[in-house]
């Protein structure tokens, strides 16, 4: 169960037909596989985690003369690398779990919307999507079931961070400089081309087709009550083997460091860059969604690990990253990286940090989309949490 | 839904280049349901979709916003409206949020309030710019709400020079992007209600800036200089190239005789300099103000829109007279009227091909310069060359306009300088007239009795109104009061983008000496039904313009008014901010009632008018002299500009 992709070990997913999953598909009615779906307790594997039977409800109910499933495969966030495993390995899984959805919502289109970087996986996903159609697992008459019809396009994204956020995500793909949308409206409501969609992480969507294929009781095995099954994380940093691993979900971050040879870290960054920062005296503690929650990302910092270089990292990549549009975001983040540099000069006040932190909460409160509202995480728990790494260092010349 | 953004589901702009719009989910679109909302524990009942800042407003709880206009689609970017509801881990944008179930809602908790602050103090920390030297002083959002939010120290740091350079390219519009907060509604006044599409957003995070294409001065892209994005700017980022400096110049300069001419929109906006309800015209109150201020003459540009009526309506007879006798296939029709120079700007850039439907008349503004150095300097011996011609006027591309190369038929620049209405109201203030308490005073001969023609130019249907009542009279031989009361042609006015009116002529009258050299009379109108078409905002242009040429149902016109700006020139660039669709009907009231108060209601009965045709333009409207001085020739432009 535990495995290393970049060792030779396989993922559970290996051991699923994907071909299963369809055939079971088209033998249950729409209402049964969102049961299954339900039952299984599968939450979004994309960072949010919200659960996925929610959010498939939500867009089977939504009216509308055509629907959407996207999967999400813009795997922008530093330090994942987790979907670009799925997809070069396992993307009949993936395309099974496009299709279900759109079995269970009513879809019948669905698009891949892939980061700009992964291009050269294209021409394998296309075969693999020719393939499928050559197989009734695409296009008209899936299966032969009359009304199953579904077909999946590949667009490819431009190389923005936020692009990843479901309506920057969806904005990108009709055309438009790709900035989160005011919600609600929701996409399951109001989606690509004003129509329902439905967006998913290219792991959720994996896991879909497993549970499917297995069934809800084979998935909920492992887990947590709130975090059911288990879990791809993309581990890098100080770490002596990294790579993509399967966890269950609700492992502590101890044991997970002991497997991937990371145990003597000072801290380790859960979640990405949007995610928290983890010190040592909290290794106890769990990743799952009531815990520490995470998208995939593990990234571990050794004991000579400057954190302020850290946050100084983190912070250039969200003025960097941030789309622009709202103030919090925009001009927050380029305060706190400033802030950040003052206090690696020693030249900033506590005063000032004080005001820091509470512009932090302020950008977590009123940012319009996640980027804006998760930039200050890093920072903030690092504040909170390595004093000692921040204080205390002596003005300098430059 | 009650909130749905209308103008984001009717606009044609590139998708690229609109603003998010708020649809109401699926479920919310029964029609006329209502939903309950708590705001500060005030309860009431909204349709579903109402946004929380409309359903506050309704409650009388002020909610402070930025990048919210009422002319606007939403953007929700500036994050000033932030409100706590319940249920929801995050702070809310009250402009942006539907309220699509019950919901309660907190407007100034200490989350709220430290938000707020905060993002100000951002704002103000990117912010270059001293209030005592800037246009926007004492009428700024973002200095407004700086006071409203207690802002005493700049928390995250002040900027102490400029960031970049200002763009004082254009004639109309200076661009200062040191004191822009990014708010986008320029951008959404550009492409959402314009349909120009000059500004956007380039680049990303803290690099973000709002430029045009490629970056390149105002002057160089395909600007129209309308000012709708001034006039909807909070902050002194935008406003318009200013010429006062120059104006006082010449008032203090005795070899100079300086002439104002006032068109009407201003009259009816200058009271809301002074702090007025809009609404108020002072048309009179300013004719003394400027006489105090040492303008040497102060004339009514109405004279030149009556002046306009007769040259405009006559081509349009001559086209007609072509079309339908001589038979003639070449003969562009509908003709379009010529009087708005943002409207001129926008067909040459984007509909170059369809400049042959235009109106040759020069705008009332440039019929005033070229009339005043020819017959006004002879009929006073006054050389033209010290004649200096200011005109006041609703306007930004007004502007421009009198920079055009060929608007020198007197033989010098016809008008010198083009003032807006916040910038006279400036020069007053500077004067120490408190512009309400005037005495009021008459417009200065030989041009003094204007008719209520004139006047109604600044609504939109005015100029058609003006032009209907002329033909009415004129080839009907009939009084328009036979056909409408009180001369009121109702049906061309209103604010609905686009409109139609008719106009069966049942009979005909005959040709008034006036026009008799050009047709021999007017049997062969006899039966026709004239049609008449309005559009105002270029984006409502825009949909006649494709509409004629997919064959539609303005192809069918005979006449058609364009104006550049929404609500026509009560709208327009130049005149005093804020502005807002209640604001422009008030303006739009105050015009009809002056126009219902004058004696003479109709263009052609202008006895100033009546005597310039007798006195000087002796071979009548159209003629040879009237070509010389009051017709002009447009630029195809197209998109591209090198
Ligand atoms: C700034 C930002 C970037 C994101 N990037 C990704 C991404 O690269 N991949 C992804 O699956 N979800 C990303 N998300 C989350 C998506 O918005 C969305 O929640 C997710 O695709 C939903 O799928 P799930 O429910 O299956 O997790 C991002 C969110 C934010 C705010
Ligand atoms: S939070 Fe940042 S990325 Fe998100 S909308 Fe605001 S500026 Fe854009
Ligand atoms: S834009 Fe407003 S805040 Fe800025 S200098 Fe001008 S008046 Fe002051
Ligand atoms: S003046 Fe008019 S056309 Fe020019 S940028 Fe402003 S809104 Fe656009
Ligand atoms: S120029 Fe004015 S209207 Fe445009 S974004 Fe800046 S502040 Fe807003
Ligand atoms: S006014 Fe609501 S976000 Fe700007």
């Amino acid at each position: 169960m535990i495995s290393s992709v970049d060792k030779t070990c396989p993922l559970t997913f290996a051991s699923v037909d994907p071909d299963a999953a369809l055939k079971a598909v088209v033998g249950k009615k729409r209402s049964e596989v969102l049961a299954e779906v339900a039952a299984s307790g599968l939450k979004g594997r994309g960072g949010a985690g919200f659960p996925t039977s929610v959010k498939w409800n939500l867009a089977a109910a939504a009216r509308g003369q055509e629907k959407f499933v996207i999967c999400n495969a813009d795997e922008g966030e530093p330090g994942t690398f987790k979907d670009r495993v799925i997809l070069s390995d396992y993307a009949d899984l993936v395309c099974a779990g496009m299709t279900a959805a759109a079995y269970a919502i009513g879809a019948t289109r669905g698009i891949i919307y892939l980061r700009g970087e992964y291009t050269y996986l294209r021409p394998h996903l296309e075969d693999v999507l020719a393939r499928r159609r050559g197989r009734s697992l695409l296009g008209p008459k899936i299966l032969g079931k009359d009304g199953f019809d579904f077909d999946i396009e590949i667009r490819m994204g431009a190389g923005a961070y936020v692009c990843g956020e479901e309506t920057a995500l969806i904005e990108s793909l009709e055309g438009n400089r790709g900035e989160p949308r005011n919600r609600p409206p929701f996409p399951v409501d109001t989606g690509f081309m004003s129509r329902p969609t439905a967006v998913n992480n290219v792991e959720t969507l994996a896991w879909a087709a497993c549970i499917l294929a297995n069934g809800a009781e084979w998935f909920k095995k492992h887990g947590t009550e709130k975090s059911t099954g288990l879990k791809l994380f993309s581990v890098s940093g100080d770490v002596e083997r990294p790579g993509v691993y399967e966890f269950p979900l609700g492992i502590t971050i101890a044991e997970l460091l002991r497997h991937v040879g990371g145990e003597n870290a000072k801290a380790a960054q859960i979640g990405g860059a949007s995610g928290h920062c983890v010190p040592a005296s909290q290794f106890e503690r769990t990743i799952a969604f009531e815990d520490v929650p995470t998208g995939g990302s593990v990234i571990v910092f050794g004991p000579d690990r400057d954190m302020l270089e850290v946050a100084e990292n983190f912070l250039e990549f969200f003025v960097e990253e941030s789309c622009g549009q709202c103030t919090p975001c925009r001009e927050g983040s380029r305060k706190l990286l400033e802030g950040v540099k003052m206090l690696r000069k020693g030249t900033c006040s506590m005063k000032y940090l004080r005001e820091l932190c509470g512009l932090g909460q302020t950008m977590q409160l009123a940012s319009k989309c996640g980027l804006g509202q998760s930039a200050p995480n890093a920072l903030l728990s690092i504040v909170e949490h390595f004093k000692d790494d921040i204080l205390g260092r002596t003005p300098q010349a430059v | 839904m009650a909130d749905k953004c209308a103008k984001c589901e009717e606009t044609r702009a590139p998708k690229s280049q609109r603003a998010h719009e708020i649809v109401a989910p699926a479920a919310a679109d029964a029609i006329g349901a209502q939903v309950s909302a708590t705001i500060d524990g005030k309860e009431i009942k909204v349709p579903i979709g109402t946004t929380i800042l409309k359903a506050a407003n309704e409650l009388g709880v002020h909610i402070p916003t930025l990048c919210y206009h009422a002319d606007l689609c939403i953007a929700g970017v500036c994050r000033v409206c932030v409100v706590e509801v319940e249920g929801q881990r995050t702070l809310q944008a009250a402009c942006a949020y539907p309220i699509t179930q019950p919901i309660k809602v907190h407007t100034h908790t200490a989350k709220v309030r430290r938000a707020r602050r905060h993002i100000l103090d951002l704002l103000l920390s990117e912010h270059y710019g001293e209030c005592y030297a800037c246009g926007r002083n004492n009428n700024c959002e973002l200095q407004a709400l700086a006071k409203e939010y207690g802002v005493d120290y700049f928390r995250f740091g002040h900027p102490d020079k400029p960031r970049f350079e200002t763009d004082t390219s254009s004639y109309s519009v200076r661009r200062d992007m040191n004191k822009c907060v990014l708010c986008r509604r320029c951008v959404r006044t550009c492409i959402d209600l314009q349909e120009v599409g000059v500004l956007e957003v380039a680049r990303r995070g803290a690099e973000s800036k709002v430029v045009t294409f490629e970056d390149k001065p105002l002057a160089d892209v395909v600007c129209i200089n309308c000012g709708q994005c001034i006039n909807r700017c909070p902050t002194g980022a935008l406003t318009e190239k200013d010429f006062t400096d120059e104006v006082w110049a010449a008032i203090d300069d005795p070899t100079k005789h300086v002439v104002i001419q006032t068109a009407p929109s201003p009259r009816a906006g200058i009271g809301e300099c002074f702090g007025l309800e809009p609404g108020h015209a002072l048309t009179f109150e300013m004719n003394t103000a400027m006489r105090r201020m040492g303008f040497d003459k102060v004339f009514d540009t109405n004279f030149t829109a009556d002046l306009t009526i007769i040259e405009e309506g006559t081509e349009l007879l001559l086209r007609l007279y072509k079309a339908l006798v001589e038979k003639d296939k070449s003969v562009a029709l509908p003709q379009f009227t010529s009087c708005s120079p943002g409207w001129v700007k926008f067909i040459e850039h984007f509909y170059p091909e369809m400049l042959p439907n235009m109106s040759s008349a020069k705008s009332p503004q440039q019929m005033f310069g070229a009339v005043i150095k020819t017959y006004y300097a002879k009929k006073n011996n006054i050389d033209p060359k010290d004649i200096v011609c200011v005109s006041l006027m609703p306007c930004a591309a007004k502007k421009f306009e009198c920079n055009r190369p060929e608007m020198c038929d007197s033989g010098f620049k016809d008008i010198d300088y083009g003032l807006t209405t916040r910038e006279l109201g400036k020069m007053i203030a500077e004067t120490g007239i408190y512009l309400p308490d005037m005495p009021k005073s008459d417009f200065d001969d030989p041009f003094g009795t204007a008719t209520g023609s004139g006047v109604i130019f600044g609504a939109t249907g005015g100029v058609m109104e003006a032009a209907l009542r002329s033909v009415i009279e004129l080839v009907m031989g009939i009084k328009v009061e036979d056909l409408f009361d009180h001369a009121d042609i109702t049906p061309i006015r209103g604010f609905e983008g686009m409109r139609i009116a008719e106009l069966k002529i049942d009979k005909v009258g005959p040709v008034p000496d006036i026009l008799k050299h050009l047709v021999p009379n007017w049997d062969w109108l006899k039966g026709a039904t004239l049609k008449a078409g309005v559009a105002h905002g270029t984006a409502n242009a825009k949909r006649v313009l494709d509409d004629i040429k997919a064959g539609g149902k303005f192809s069918e016109c005979h006449f058609i008014e364009f104006m550049a700006c929404p609500g026509g020139c009560l709208g327009g660039g130049g005149q005093p901010i804020p502005t807002s669709p209640e604001i422009r009907a008030k303006r739009a009231q105050a015009i009809y009632n002056e126009d219902a108060a004058y004696e003479v209601r109709k263009s052609h009965e202008n006895p100033a008018v009546i005597e310039l045709y007798e006195k000087f333009l002796t071979d009548g409207p159209c003629g040879h002299l009237s070509h010389k001085l009051l017709h002009t020739h447009y630029t195809p432009r197209g998109k591209f500009i090198g």
